[in-house]
């Protein structure tokens, strides 16, 4: 599915410092019965963001209005767990654009660079000054430049790079994914299925 | 040049090499069902896109269904709707459908080795991560996402970077009451929930070498739960003796050619892994989780760890105890138990109904207990008769539920309450997993027989006569 290039984001960012923060609480099973991909923002962190009856929990950062932005700044080892898309569609649908963390699960990663949310993995020192300024200042913005693959703390200017493979690179900054590659090389793959030894 | 088991089948299946990015992987073989599927057809429909290869493809619904009385219409609507948009996307598009009511009809990961649709070398995906689990014929298998899923019926194929390359060796007997599932469970506490992140696992050892296709398919399946992409174990004996006759396994001249291949899976001795553990069989206890991690993870007569004792996030670790109720220092024995969950492609194969009935055999299910019992397939649920185990259960006091996920995830109506305790065969422990609120002890079949008739945490070893 398209979605939106990306090229440089400027923007506060929401803090959810937990470690292991797993794709059960990014958006539980229940919430998995649709046939569209429509609506899962609102079901992000469900239940951490609401109560059994639907009203929201004030103690949850999302439900916090002093924070906001389009970056979501999580604990090491974000997004563990089951391989549901549906997690990163939450999150994009939601509208964050980005994911800060000092440790990424791998399935979440990958499935977040195919539809448009760029995982962006820094070094746990700089992921702690980052919660620490947004906690003492939530207006403060960061700064993830894709094209130079750098994220600045901008109230201080610190900043680091972070990885990212020049084809999904060219990707997110073009709003392709995988599939528009793969079906113009389909002649090769039939060619390579028809030798294959068994 | 000498390779490891996991580069022989890796680089046979590329079909190029991107500069600076993924290789494009050949799938052999495909596992759908309803609940990751649907987005994935639909974007084919947008595109007006075809499936390149229906015939390596399979579709199973057992995520959302039901465990009960699953004669009748599916009661939830958006249930059932999936299960209609499976049925009609594996039609229009020509592939085998094995819907509810479907004799071959179970958990994707257990039907999917019982048919034969599972053979060792071959790249095997489904949209759901515990694919791995058919690493244990020495095929790589991964969980993948919707996208992906898309990807692979439009062109069969997938875009990965290679992983690197990790082994995990466990020499030495197993002692008394200790299961496959409490190897994997010792495996995930030593190295955590992202331990094994960027890896792909082999196992490898003597205790690995003595176990059964259906330990095999446990300890691979709980690879993705210290982080892994997966994990395999190279085709022996036993795994060509599982193998053979199966509906799909290649017949006849194929066979002899299959066979021929499926000897050369193996890791070559002076292959190199990036990354290496060894640990001795013989010290691993039968495990239980008090946390809400599968890493949180303990020997059964321990106690649960100090926060000074754990490494990272003490936090995390406080936040994970308060939701389970517990407390550091505490011994998890004697804690009551209000459910137990049997079933799950981790543990919802015949040996574990085997582990399971020898403990209950000639004892009451706890009166406070409330036990599900769900066989992985059909083919398990006949065993369990024909073996007389059921006879067995019966006597005990339970009943046995129809094949599927249920308390696993816990998508249909087989939610543990909120605030519950429930010792479960499955493979996670996350907060609200088995139903909003619900707190999950994973254990093997074994433990989980002894709290079902005991009530209570306790050792299986104390029951074993
Ligand atoms: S039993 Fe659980 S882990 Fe296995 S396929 Fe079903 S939902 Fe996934």
């Amino acid at each position: 599915m398209a979605y939106d290039k990306f090229n440089i984001l400027r923007s506060s960012a929401v803090p959810l410092s937990i470690e292991n923060v797993d794709t059960d609480q990014i958006i539980p099973a229940r919430f998995l019965k649709a046939t569209e991909r429509v609506g899962f923002g609102d079901d992000l962190f469900r239940d951490w963001r609401y109560n059994p009856d639907n009203s929201p929990k004030a103690e949850f950062i999302l439900n916090n209005p002093l924070y906001s932005g389009k970056i979501l700044v999580g604990g090491k080892n974000f997004g563990s767990g089951s391989s549901r898309e549906h997690a990163a569609w939450a999150i994009y649908d939601y509208g964050f654009r980005c994911v800060v963390s000092s440790f990424f699960a791998d399935i979440f990663k990958g499935n977040c660079l195919n539809i448009g949310v760029l995982p962006v993995q820094i070094s746990p020192d700089f992921a702690d000054k980052i919660f620490r300024a947004i906690e003492t200042d939530p207006k403060t913005e960061l700064e993830v430049n894709l094209p130079n693959q750098t994220i600045t703390l901008l109230s201080t200017g610190e900043h680091e790079s972070f990885d990212i493979s020049s084809y999904k690179k060219s990707n997110m900054m073009n709003g392709f994914d995988d599939i528009d590659y793969l079906v113009n090389i389909k002649p090769e793959i039939q060619e390579f299925a028809s030798n294959l030894p068994i | 040049m000498s390779n490891t088991l996991f580069d022989k089948v890796w680089d046979s299946h590329v079909v190029r090499k991107i500069e600076g990015g993924p290789d494009v992987l050949f799938i052999d073989r495909h596992m759908v069902h309803e609940v990751t599927s649907p987005v994935a057809f639909l974007g084919l429909k947008n595109r007006g896109l075809k499936v390149l290869y229906p015939e390596r493809t399979f579709a199973t619904a057992d995520h959302n269904t039901p465990t009960i009385n699953q004669h009748l219409p599916v009661a939830d609507p958006l249930s059932a709707n999936q299960l209609k948009a499976l049925e009609s996307n594996s039609k229009e598009h020509g592939i085998s459908y094995w819907g509810l009511g479907h004799q071959k009809n179970g958990i994707v990961h257990v039907v999917g080795p019982e048919y034969g649709i599972t053979q060792p070398g071959a790249t095997i995906v489904c949209g759901d991560s515990h694919t791995s689990t058919h690493g244990a014929f020495g095929a790589i298998a991964f969980g993948i996402g919707t996208s992906e899923v898309e990807m692979v019926l439009t062109t069969q194929c997938i875009m990965q970077p290679k992983p690197m390359k990790m082994r995990i060796n466990i020499n030495g007997k197993l002692g008394k009451g200790v299961t496959p599932k409490d190897v994997a469970l010792y495996i995930i506490s030593k190295l955590s929930t992202s331990g094994a992140t960027g890896y792909f696992v082999e196992y490898a050892g003597e205790v690995f070498e003595n176990m059964s296709m259906e330990g095999r398919m446990t300890v691979c399946n709980l690879s993705i739960e210290m982080g892994a992409r997966g994990g395999m174990i190279a085709p022996d004996e036993t795994t060509i003796n599982y193998v053979k006759d199966r509906e799909f396994s290649p017949k006849g001249e194929a066979w002899d050619k299959a066979l021929a291949y499926y000897k050369t899976l193996k890791t070559d001795v002076d292959a190199v892994f990036d990354k290496e553990y060894t640990f001795d069989g013989s010290t691993i206890e039968p495990m239980i989780t008090y946390g809400t991690n599968p890493g949180m993870g303990m020997g059964i007569s321990n106690a649960i760890p100090k926060v000074e004792e754990v490494e990272g996030g003490v936090a995390s670790f406080a936040k994970s105890l308060n939701y389970m109720g517990f407390r550091e220092g505490e011994a998890m024995m004697g804690k009551k138990v209000d459910y137990v969950f049997i079933g799950s492609c981790t543990n919802g194969r015949i040996e574990d109904f085997r582990a399971f009935a020898s403990i209950v055999k000639g004892r009451k299910k706890a009166d406070h207990v409330t036990a599900w019992l769900v066989p992985g397939s059909h083919i398990v649920e006949k065993q369990i008769r024909d073996e007389g185990l059921l006879d067995i259960l019966k006597e005990a006091g339970f009943t046995l539920r129809q094949p599927g996920c249920s308390a696993c995830l816990a998508m249909n109506d087989d939610k543990i309450p909120a605030g519950k305790y429930a010792v479960s065969t499955s493979n996670r422990n996350f907060e609200g997993r088995q139903g909003p609120g619900s707190r999950t002890m994973l254990a093997s079949p074994l433990v989980a027989a002894a709290a079902a008739v005991t009530g209570f945490v306790t050792d299986p070893r104390t029951l074993i006569q």
